[in-house]
């Protein structure tokens, strides 16, 4: 078996989440190859060859795929991907939006968010919001899936020496162009990598409530900070701190849900943390069926209690 | 311009779906259904750019049972067009429905071809992409915002660090996520009229797609239970929890 990895990065570092597909590869079994495509990408091509369990690094380097436009990147990774078993990438924004297109270019079906691997074929992926867990069997000659970082353990970064191999193949669309880009910038650590999230949701009142509550405790904790799509859609923070099923999927060892009633959708993206608090003064409230420890109180003071205590 | 837009009928958002005892699937017998909420912002979206004259004409589609007639006309109510519903009640794949939804592009050639980002039954988040690649068409997913400029289509995307700004070529697929719009409610003369708008039935013969899918569902199971949790009153009983019984902090 043969499997190619799509590496995630902005050409200087590759993203973690990365880490994670090889892991799930590593269960397929098999040559893996990871394909950087990028421009000025030298530095995430090294990076890539060192990650254990990596054979080869393919890196395509061109303007072309500067800005992982999917027009031009799923064209390569369809023409790269013909002489693989499985081709694999994260499920971030960057690879649902890549790799579905790649399949229907090689004219096969695919995969999404896999959370388990039964076999070389065979999968294990959530519906319904994680409502459902579906075990689904390929029956294309090229598997092409996405995984789900939370449920794969990152491999480690060092302990390989693949050999870099340059690519000369580029496949430029002209279709599609990058025009501009908006980054949120955050000292804190990453939502989908953290050990620790604190989220906030309607309950919180407020944008400026949410920092002034939240921001105490994620700081005394070294946590990254999430919200629920109420909290988001409500205008407290922006759109890329949303937790569940239509935003980010998260699992940490540590999950604080505050003023967070607890919608299927919400849980959908967190309900696999390993131990979840509910503060929140609805005793009835939804997240405390899923709490490990819950709290009824009023957020406002019961937080800075929090935090003073820790 | 002309739009297309695909909806699919599923599980209402807020029902809470059982897995059927023989694990063969989700029981939705009985189980109310609705739009898929991704798609009525697409709908939302179409009609919005025709209220601003930049769509002339919007054409709803549906691939689904008979009863998915239900969506195609709330779309109508929403101020659609027309309708095209292709009937079947196999389990079909992203990759057949893309292929289907590329023969009806090809007939009517609609500049603008909105899509929900995912439907929330398999949660596949694949057609709008898919599609794309089938057409040879630039791809605007998660969009955000859309500003059509002449011939070409302006899209914010919701990506994972913030937002990222693509420009496409017409035709363009846009697929929408969740702040796009917020979506209107069908008043009752438009609910009237919509039944007297036009809905031609197909099937996917019809565009030479005869598969269901590759993918096989081996079976469907509930999630691993989490184990009942404890309230505890207090911040200190909290802290002690957190401490020495969870260990986590």
């Amino acid at each position: 078996m043969s499997i190619l990895v799509i590496a995630e990065h902005d050409n200087k570092t590759l993203n973690g989440a990365t880490l994670n597909v090889v892991a799930a590869a590593q269960k397929i079994g098999g040559d893996i190859t990871v394909l950087v495509a990028g421009s000025g990408a030298q530095a995430v091509a090294e990076q890539a060859a060192q990650v254990a369990g990596v054979s080869k690094v393919l890196l395509a380097d061109n303007a072309a795929y500067a800005n992982q436009l999917a027009e031009n990147v799923a064209a390569l990774v369809a023409e790269l991907g013909k002489g693989y078993s499985h081709i694999l990438a994260t499920s971030t924004t960057t690879g649902k939006n890549i790799l579905p297109r790649a399949a229907a270019l090689l004219d096969v079906s695919m995969i999404s968010d896999i959370i388990a691997v039964e076999s070389a074929k065979t999968f294990k992926r959530p519906i319904y919001a994680g409502n459902a867990i579906a075990t689904v069997q390929s029956d294309e000659a090229i598997v092409v899936a996405t995984v789900r970082g939370t449920a794969f353990d990152p491999v480690a970064t060092t302990g390989g020496s693949a050999a870099v191999e340059a690519v000369s193949d580029v496949q430029d669309a002209g279709i599609s162009k990058f025009v501009s880009e908006e980054i949120v910038k955050s000292e804190r650590p990453e939502l989908t990598a953290a050990r620790i999230v604190v989220s906030g949701g309607r309950g919180v009142g407020s944008g400026e409530n949410y920092h002034t509550v939240l921001d105490p405790l994620a700081d005394k904790l070294g946590a990254a900070q999430g919200a629920s799509r109420a909290a988001v859609d409500a205008g407290f923070v922006p759109n890329d701190m949303q937790v569940g099923q239509t935003g980010k999927i998260v699992a940490p060892d540590l999950y604080i849900a505050v003023g967070i009633s607890g919608a299927i959708q919400h849980l959908a993206g967190m309900k696999d943390s390993k131990v979840i608090v509910a503060i929140n003064k609805d005793e009835e409230a939804p997240i405390n069926a899923v709490a490990d420890y819950w709290l009824v109180g009023d957020l406002n003071t019961v937080v800075p209690e929090l935090v003073s205590k820790i | 311009m002309k739009a297309l837009v695909a909806v699919k009928r599923v599980v209402d958002a807020n029902v809470k779906v059982r897995v059927k005892p023989d694990n063969s699937g989700v029981d939705l017998t009985n189980v109310k259904m609705s739009i898929n909420p991704f798609c009525e912002i697409a709908v939302e979206e179409a009609v919005r750019l025709k209220e601003k004259g930049t769509v002339s004409e919007i054409v709803v589609v549906s691939i689904g049972p008979k009863e998915a007639q239900e969506q195609i006309r709330s779309s109508m109510a929403l101020g659609a067009d027309r309708g095209i519903l292709v009937e079947t009640t196999d389990e079909i794949g992203a990759l057949e429905v893309a292929k289907i939804l590329k023969g009806i592009v090809e007939q009517e050639k609609p500049e603008l071809i909105l899509l929900g980002k995912q439907a929330i039954d398999d949660d596949s988040n694949q057609v709008g992409q898919m599609l794309g690649a089938l057409l040879g068409a630039g791809q605007g997913t998660f969009a955000s915002v859309v500003t059509v400029n002449g011939d070409k289509v302006q899209v914010t995307r919701e990506v994972d660090g913030g937002l990222q700004t693509v420009e496409l070529n017409t035709p363009a697929i846009i697929t929408t996520d969740l702040r796009l719009n917020e979506p209107r409610y069908a008043a009752l003369p438009n609910i009237m009229k919509a039944r007297k708008k036009p809905l031609d039935v197909k099937s996917p013969a019809d565009y030479g797609v005869s598969a269901t899918t590759k993918l096989k569902t081996v079976k469907v199971e509930p999630p691993a239970e989490r184990k009942a949790g404890v309230q505890v009153k207090s911040v200190d009983e909290l802290v002690e929890k957190l401490k020495n019984e969870a260990k986590v902090i």
